[in-house]
């Protein structure tokens, strides 16, 4: 039961990762892939303010600014430089790396001994419950799991709400259509580099936001964490479209989150089921790079089979 | 007033690709001018539109418009004083999002875009009115992509859209080269109107002579990167599909002299 709680929980919480990706990859197709710098870079900024006992909130702040920067510059890397956008992210990317290690000092932080979002997640919750263990359908479960869910699923719906709404405004509408047709945008007076510059650094403050939470709820940052962020978000959001489609932005918002926390749960009952978790990033490579080419080979055997039957 | 001073653009300079798309162009159209402009294929046409539209900056000369001069300004920049109407029908929309979220970003074409929402009941409204008189049966689908309409329903959108606030100069670029006769037409009828109800100042490129003959008040013919013919008021009125194509006509025939007589010399002389 501890098992499944923890999935969901670090499912909801980096649902933040697939709602940066789905931001650079499907809003403006641009590969972003700073997203393993900057899902570090917010861990490490997070760790390193509150072991300085810094407040949480400000801390978890800092890590969404932080990543927004760091989004922004691989944003102006591409566009005002005019670098290739893969090759933008993977500057920014090993730039941060030693950038990280030096926020962070060494290569891991723990932040166990100080004051985190995770503690006030389980003030709220054992006041609430006024007991330290919780009983659902026969499962004990402790007040701090049970509260670190709902705080990680209240986030994601608001961060869902709000990111929801701000594609509906002008700046998002002019974003959402840099994406579509740059061209378009330009010819009604759109700076379109601007468009991809902040949205880029939308992307990456979520993302940095992923890693700030996801430090203060296991408990420690680690240098090397952000390895293959960008390719856990992309699968996330692939399974989110193959579960509601691609047509409405909410339902793509929602998929993206119900696909991170459903491919944490497969994660987790593979893991418990023996899969060697060094063989993790590799399935997850295999299993995107499967989802990116099914639905072309599909269409082509779909073209061809009235072909043959004809025949 | 659009003022084209002495415009010069060489595309890849230097290399055995070099291409001299305008020489030393100059031309001024006066406000509410119709100007169409025909030429050869490479003539320079769409280079002059995209010239003024700021798709590259020019190499020498200058641009200026309603007192501003452009020849600096980033394209996005000059959008404020545009409405643009492409060749192609995919290159005036977004595809992805709806006919109500298109119109509502042309509604703010060259305004600051914050955090406001575009789409309110006025604008909505003013919508439905405007796209009714399209007479395409669009105005009950302003919540679908425009990716599920025809060439000729996305044209006739990006023409309101580009007209939707009034622009100091509307450029059309050969935008029914891509569409079947009939929705030509109807897209042509359309641009008249609009053009003619809100006086606009425009620039047409067209490679249909008979657009040419019977659109505008101003007629300009281009020929290797230059304004070779420019006719104006009653000259342009007795114009007629024949006379543009017999100077075609002429214009191939002193390339062809041009060419047979380069030819004479090299092998006389080289």
């Amino acid at each position: 039961m501890s098992l499944l709680l923890g999935a969901l929980t670090v499912g909801f919480i980096f649902s933040l990762v697939a709602l940066g990706v789905f931001i650079s990859f499907r809003i403006f197709a641009f590969p972003d892939i700073t997203a393993d710098g900057s899902s570090t870079l917010g861990a490490a900024l997070a760790a390193m303010l509150l072991v300085h006992n810094v407040n949480p909130v400000l801390a978890t702040s800092a890590a969404f600014v932080g990543g927004f920067l760091a989004g922004t510059l691989t944003g102006t890397l591409a566009t005002k430089f005019e670098i290739n956008g893969l090759l933008a992210g993977i500057l920014v990317m090993t730039g941060l790396y030693s950038v990280n290690l030096h926020i962070m000092g060494r290569s891991n932080i723990s932040v166990l001994g100080s004051c985190t979002l995770s503690t006030y997640a389980e003030r709220v919750g054992t006041a609430l419950t006024r007991n330290n263990t919780l009983n659902v359908m026969g499962w004990e479960i402790t007040a701090l799991e049970a509260s670190l869910l709902m705080a990680s699923f209240l986030f994601i719906v608001l961060a869902g709400c709000v990111m929801y709404a701000f594609f509906q405004t002008n700046l998002g509408t002019a974003m959402r259509a840099t994406g579509d047709n740059n061209e378009m945008v330009r010819a009604l007076g759109v700076n379109d580099e601007n468009m991809i510059i902040l949205g880029l650094g939308l992307s990456n403050g979520l993302i940095a936001l992923a890693g700030a939470f996801i430090t203060q709820y296991q408990g420690f940052a680690d240098v090397q964490m952000g390895i293959g962020m960008v390719v856990w978000g992309l699968a996330s959001v692939i399974i989110g479209e193959a579960l509601v489609g691609t047509k409405q932005l909410g339902l793509t918002i929602t998929g993206a989150v119900m696909g991170s926390v459903l491919f944490r749960l497969l994660v987790a009952i593979a893991l418990r089921l023996g899969l060697n978790p060094n063989d993790l990033k590799l399935i997850t490579a295999v299993f995107v790079f499967a989802a990116l080419v099914t639905p072309g080979l599909l269409k082509r055997f779909k073209t061809l089979k009235p072909r043959s039957s004809h025949a | 007033m659009l003022e084209i001073r002495a415009v010069s653009k060489t595309f890849n300079p230097g290399t055995p690709n070099e291409l001299r798309a305008l020489q030393a162009i100059d031309l001024t159209v006066n406000n509410g001018s119709f100007v169409v402009i025909i030429g050869t294929n490479g003539s320079g046409k769409s280079t002059l539109l995209n010239a003024v539209a700021g798709s590259f900056f020019i190499d020498s000369g200058a641009i200026s418009l309603a007192g501003a001069d452009l020849t600096r300004w980033p394209e996005h920049r000059r959008a404020k004083l545009l409405g643009r109407v492409f060749q192609n029908p995919f290159s005036g929309t977004a595809a992805n999002m709806s006919i109500a979220e298109n119109l509502a970003l042309a509604a703010y074409r060259g305004k600051p875009r914050r955090l406001g929402w575009p789409l309110g009941h006025t604008l909505l409204s003013q919508f439905r009115d405007r796209v009714s008189q399209l007479n395409m049966g669009l105005e009950d689908r302003l919540k679908n992509s425009i990716g599920s309409l025809s060439g000729g329903q996305r044209q006739a959108l990006t023409l309101l859209m580009a007209t939707w606030l009034r622009p100091d100069l509307l450029l059309l670029d050969e935008h029914t080269a891509a569409l079947d006769p009939k929705s030509a037409d109807q897209v042509i009828a359309l641009t008249d109107t609009i053009v003619r109800r809100d006086k606009l100042t425009t620039l047409m490129v067209t490679h249909s002579m008979q657009q040419a003959a019977n659109l505008g008040d101003r007629l300009i013919m281009m020929h290797r990167g230059g304004i070779i013919q420019d006719f104006q008021g009653a000259e342009k009125k007795r114009i007629r599909v024949d006379d543009l194509l017999a100077r075609f006509e002429e214009v191939r025939r002193a390339e062809l002299l041009d060419e047979s007589a380069a030819e004479m010399l090299r092998r006389v002389y080289v």
